[in-house]
């Protein structure tokens, strides 16, 4: 148990260390004129956007028509369209954690009108910021976000593996199939950490523990709830519906071998008000005909959670997608989707395409972020705040989240550096960014497993925005880190210096009132540019907006 | 959210209810019939009790678990003991491991709980359990205690935080389900800094950056609901923040000019720091401090373990009593301490001991608490698991809330919508003043 405040004194040396390594390679020096919008041609080459738009456009027609019906019923208007600038704003926070850096931004505008969302897509998808993040976010619903068991458990081989398969784009059944059903040692098959993440000195694999994450991660339903007693407060569920489905566990067991299934074990429990500890059969809690008669229990299991047939696989990775898209989940909280419905008519529709081809991510997120809801304007058609519960209830603008931590400090990071910080990112940058975030996590407070929470705003968040070192230290004049030194140094007037910070911190332009004031800041100050730029940035780091999805 | 919430004070949001504002709402509230009998009693307690509640609570958290037997709950003699001797203190008949002797020597003022059982045995849900006085839930995260506190007795006369975390491990006092903002505000060591709470810059250039703000948020909230920031609580939030780093109080944060002798008293370690600066965050109004020393967990060599550890506990924590009293601060500042769990009766081949989360130590002070009493007994031969008059944690929490003057069976909604009483264990009668 370590006191997280002792390592303060490290990563300040490795952060100098680093700054001088970045000054004496000169590296980062050679990129100059972001504001020219015909300096940056797109990096990596993408299909083209009609193409991949074509066979998405019935399911995007149907889901518009059903959020359209439920306006109409409603007699809500909905927002007007939001500028595209903003879309891909979001598109960048849910698919990569940042903003779009100002180079992604001028190569976004370079494209034809109206293909620009789709290119941007097609962009992100296949990008490792995507695969990465996303296999985090999956990895926090799959196994949490503690280290877990000691040396039997290794978190992030199973967060690689993850995002190895996001990266091929492999259906997300079979990595189901494979968490459920993984055999074999931890280190070498990474996927067995799904197990082993639950594994109880002298114990083994914790079962309660598995049939939890099975039911919530993959089914997106709470049977864990009756793990101790029968169902309260309406639910139907039996303690004993939980224990069948943690039987299907009952048999495996982790040795020095891996994980792997002992058909000589059985689960047994001792049910409330019961004397006897009894053994307990492995039985689903519904549609039994959906699972194969043959075959160890586990490999049942993962084949049963899987089937085309069992609707609750599809509504949980379909509302969980979709909150990672809106930060806000379609039926809330995240994991718990009532089995008999009522089911928003998007569900049902996303998740009927979702299994009708083949369990593919990448077309449900890019079927999401191309329905007229993900790309409407945050500002509600009706402003009154009577009115806005019935328009955020209905979707009829887009929600308005706070930002995950993890998210804020991406972009701070990001907003920062004027080029793109991906994989292809020259390795100081890249390292530097791991070590500012991971400082920059503690202090403003991780979201933890649950994700989509109605987390508050707190005092020590705003004082580290205001004060800490790391907001302090990519807004002042660094010349070899900060895009706000480079602005000041570089940009040709106090218009484009302006102009471009907007682009970097809010992936916007300034409105006129906004250019006025602040290129009246900067208007004549010389030698102390550098610092109005920083000024410039710092204010524009604690607003509102910068730490809101919107 | 309604319009006449203060953003200021969260607690005047409708997210949670007491029983018996739902019964006056319902407009059933002299139906006798309908409250429960232990409620009734709990309000006449209430009437009856002499003396203001306490106010506030530190929490000395020994994280790792401290072993029994090796400092509260000693058995010479034994074949249990581990070869430790015992020395008297101020409560007759109770002696402690000799490693606390200053501790001993204020034990009229303090009570032990020698009988604490959980059902937790893993570092990590015990902590949850012995913080929040509820058992780890998959469906949602409790409040801890000091959250609890600052939930329920709001004080808008308070600048810096009311909830402070000194030298938090990795499980500090959080919000749970009553929202972040009621998380603990984390701090090392005293003799550092607060973090984050000085601007990078001078005067008129963060006057500067802040008009700048205004211009920006001015632009953000056209075309949006009028009420914005009652939603986001950004600038309100901002406000607190910025009330906070100009703030006299945050002087009591601020160990280095109290005079050595007094620092030495605590023992000059930081988790002595930690209960100096825990006083003075007490006596400028912060409701509830919470101070952990790790480093309990010794499942190897464990003699020598203790033995360190208690040398760091023992003057912190008789100084920090002692200190007030002499302030005055005592009557109405509850003081826990205790570890998550205990260690085994049996010590192992590597010379440990392992977890033991029945029949552990608790000792309690001040805010209503007796002095000088004793509860439970643990078997002299490690035989016997259960202890005599066994206390659970829920229990503890009770008692706390009791003293502060909560009722506990007052139920908050949570976001689950399942309504949750503040805690669910039954008052230590024998331990009240």
């Amino acid at each position: 148990m370590k006191n997280f405040f002792a390592q303060k004194s490290f990563l300040e040396w490795l952060r100098n260390g680093l700054l001088l390594a970045a000054i004496l390679t000169g590296s980062g020096l050679a990129i100059g004129r972001l504001w020219s919008p015909h300096m940056l041609p797109a990096r990596a080459m993408t299909p083209s956007a009609n193409e991949s738009v074509e066979g998405i456009s019935r399911v995007v027609t149907q889901l518009n028509e059903a959020f359209a019906e439920e306006w109409r019923k409603q007699g809500l208007q909905p927002a007007a369209p939001a500028p595209m600038l903003a879309v891909a704003r979001r598109l960048s926070l849910a698919l990569t954690g940042t903003v779009p850096s100002v180079q992604e931004i001028r190569s976004l505008e370079a494209q034809p009108e109206g293909e620009q969302l789709q290119w941007w897509i097609s962009r992100l998808l296949p990008d490792r910021r995507y695969s990465d993040y996303f296999a985090e976010r999956f990895a926090r619903a799959f196994v949490g976000v503690e280290d877990g068991p000691f040396i039997v458990y290794r978190r992030r081989r199973l967060v690689d593996w993850m995002s190895d398969a996001l990266s091929a784009n492999r259906p997300y059944d079979q990595m189901v199939r494979d968490l459920i059903d993984a055999k074999g040692v931890w280190t070498t098959h990474p996927e067995v950490n799904f197990v082993t993440a639950t594994v109880v000195p002298e114990k083994g694999p914790d079962k309660a523990k598995l049939a939890a994450r099975v039911s919530r991660a993959f089914l997106g339903v709470r049977i864990d709830c009756v793990e101790c007693h029968d169902g309260k407060l309406g639910s139907t569920w039996k303690q004993r519906d939980f224990h069948q489905l943690a039987s299907f566990f009952g048999q495996t067991e982790n040795s020095l071998g891996g994980v792997q299934d002992n058909p000589k074990l059985q689960y047994e429990y001792r049910f409330l008000k019961k004397k006897e500890t009894e053994t307990v059969p492995a039985v689903v809690p519904w549609d039994p005909e959906l699972m194969p008669q043959d075959g160890a229990a586990r490999e049942r299991l993962a084949k049963w959670v899987t089937a085309p047939g069992n609707r609750p696989f599809a509504r949980a990775i379909v509302n969980r997608v979709w909150a990672l898209m809106f930060n806000k989940p379609l039926v809330t909280p995240v994991d718990s989707i009532p089995l008999e419905g009522p089911f928003p008519p998007a569900l049902e529709i996303l998740a009927n395409d979702f299994t009708a081809h083949g369990s593919d991510l990448r077309r449900l997120i890019r079927v999401i972020a191309t329905t007229q809801v993900f790309q409407l304007d945050s500002r509600p058609a009706n402003p009154d705040p009577a009115a806005t519960a019935e328009t955020d209830a209905h979707w009829a603008s887009f929600p308005m989240t706070r930002l995950r931590s993890d998210q804020v400090a991406g972009s701070v990071v990001q907003a920062s550096s004027l080029t793109t910080l991906d994989a292809e990112t020259h390795i100081i940058y890249r390292l530097k960014r791991l070590i500012d975030t991971g400082g920059f996590l503690k202090r403003y407070g991780d979201s933890g497993e649950d994700e989509f929470g109605s987390q508050s705003g707190t005092i020590p968040q705003r004082l580290l925005m205001m004060n800490g070192e790391v907001v302090q230290g990519h807004v002042q004049p660094n010349p070899v880190f900060n895009a706000s030194a480079r602005i000041a140094t570089l940009a040709p007037d106090d218009a484009s210096a302006v102009e471009t910070a907007y682009l970097a911190v809010f992936s916007r332009r300034p409105t006129p009132e906004e250019t006025a004031y602040f290129t009246g800041k900067l208007q004549g100050t010389a030698d102390q540019r550098g610092e109005a730029m920083a000024d410039l940035y710092w204010t524009l780091m604690n607003s509102t907006e910068f730490s809101w999805n919107h | 959210m309604k319009p006449n919430h203060d953003p200021f004070n969260p607690c005047g949001s409708s997210d949670h209810f007491s029983r018996r504002t739902l019964l006056k709402s319902l407009g059933v509230a002299g139906m006798s019939w309908l409250t429960p009998l232990a409620d009734l009693l709990a309000v006449e307690a209430e009437q009856t009790k002499k003396g203001l509640p306490a106010r506030s609570v530190i929490l000395l958290w020994m994280a790792g678990a401290p072993s029994q037997l090796d400092t509260f709950d000693p058995h010479p003699g034994s074949k249990i003991s581990g070869g430790l001797g015992s020395i008297p203190t101020a409560i007759k008949g109770v002696n402690f491991a000799p490693a606390m002797e200053q501790t001993a020597s204020v034990m009229q003022d303090v009570s032990l709980i020698r009988s604490m059982v959980s059902l937790e045995g893993d570092h990590e849900r015990a902590f949850y359990n012995i913080k929040t006085g509820y058992r780890p839930n998959p469906t949602l995260v409790h409040p801890s205690i000091g959250a609890i506190i600052c939930h329920e007795l709001p004080d808008a006369k308070i600048e810096i935080p009311t909830h402070v975390s000194i030298l938090p491990n990795q499980w500090p006092g959080r919000g749970g389900f009553f929202g972040a903002e009621y998380d603990a505000f984390q701090i090392g060591d005293p003799d550092q800094p607060v973090p984050d709470v000085r601007a990078p810059v001078a005067g008129s250039r963060l006057e500067n950056r802040l008009e700048g703000l205004s211009v920006v948020e001015n632009a953000f909230a056209r075309g949006r609901r009028s009420d914005l920031d009652l939603k986001t609580l950004h600038q309100a939030t901002m406000s607190k923040a910025r009330r906070l780093m100009t703030s006299d109080q945050l002087k009591a944060f601020d160990v280095s000019q109290v005079p050595t002798a007094e620092r030495k008293a605590y023992g000059d370690t930081p988790f002595g720091r930690g209960c100096l600066a825990a006083v003075r965050l007490i006596e400028a109004g912060v409701r509830c401090v919470e101070v952990t020393l790790d480093g309990w967990d010794t499942h190897a060599n464990n003699l020598e373990g203790q033995a360190k550890q208690a040398a760091i506990l023992d003057p912190a924590f008789a100084t920090l009593i002692r200190e007030l009293k002499q302030r005055g601060l005592l009557e109405h500042t509850i003081v826990v301490c205790g570890g998550e769990f205990g260690r085994t009766p049996t010590i192992n081949v590597v010379g440990g001991r392992d977890h033991w989360p029945t029949g552990f130590s608790m000792l309690v002070a001040g805010g209503g608490f007796a002095g000088g009493r004793i509860v439970g007994e643990t078997d002299p031969t490690g035989e016997k698991k259960d202890p005599a008059n066994p206390v659970r944690v829920e229990d503890l929490h009770t008692t706390v809330q009791h003293l502060l003057g909560l009722d506990h069976t007052k139920e908050i909604m949570t976001p689950v919508g399942r309504p949750i009483a503040l805690s669910e264990g039954k008052v230590i009668s024998e331990l009240e003043s």
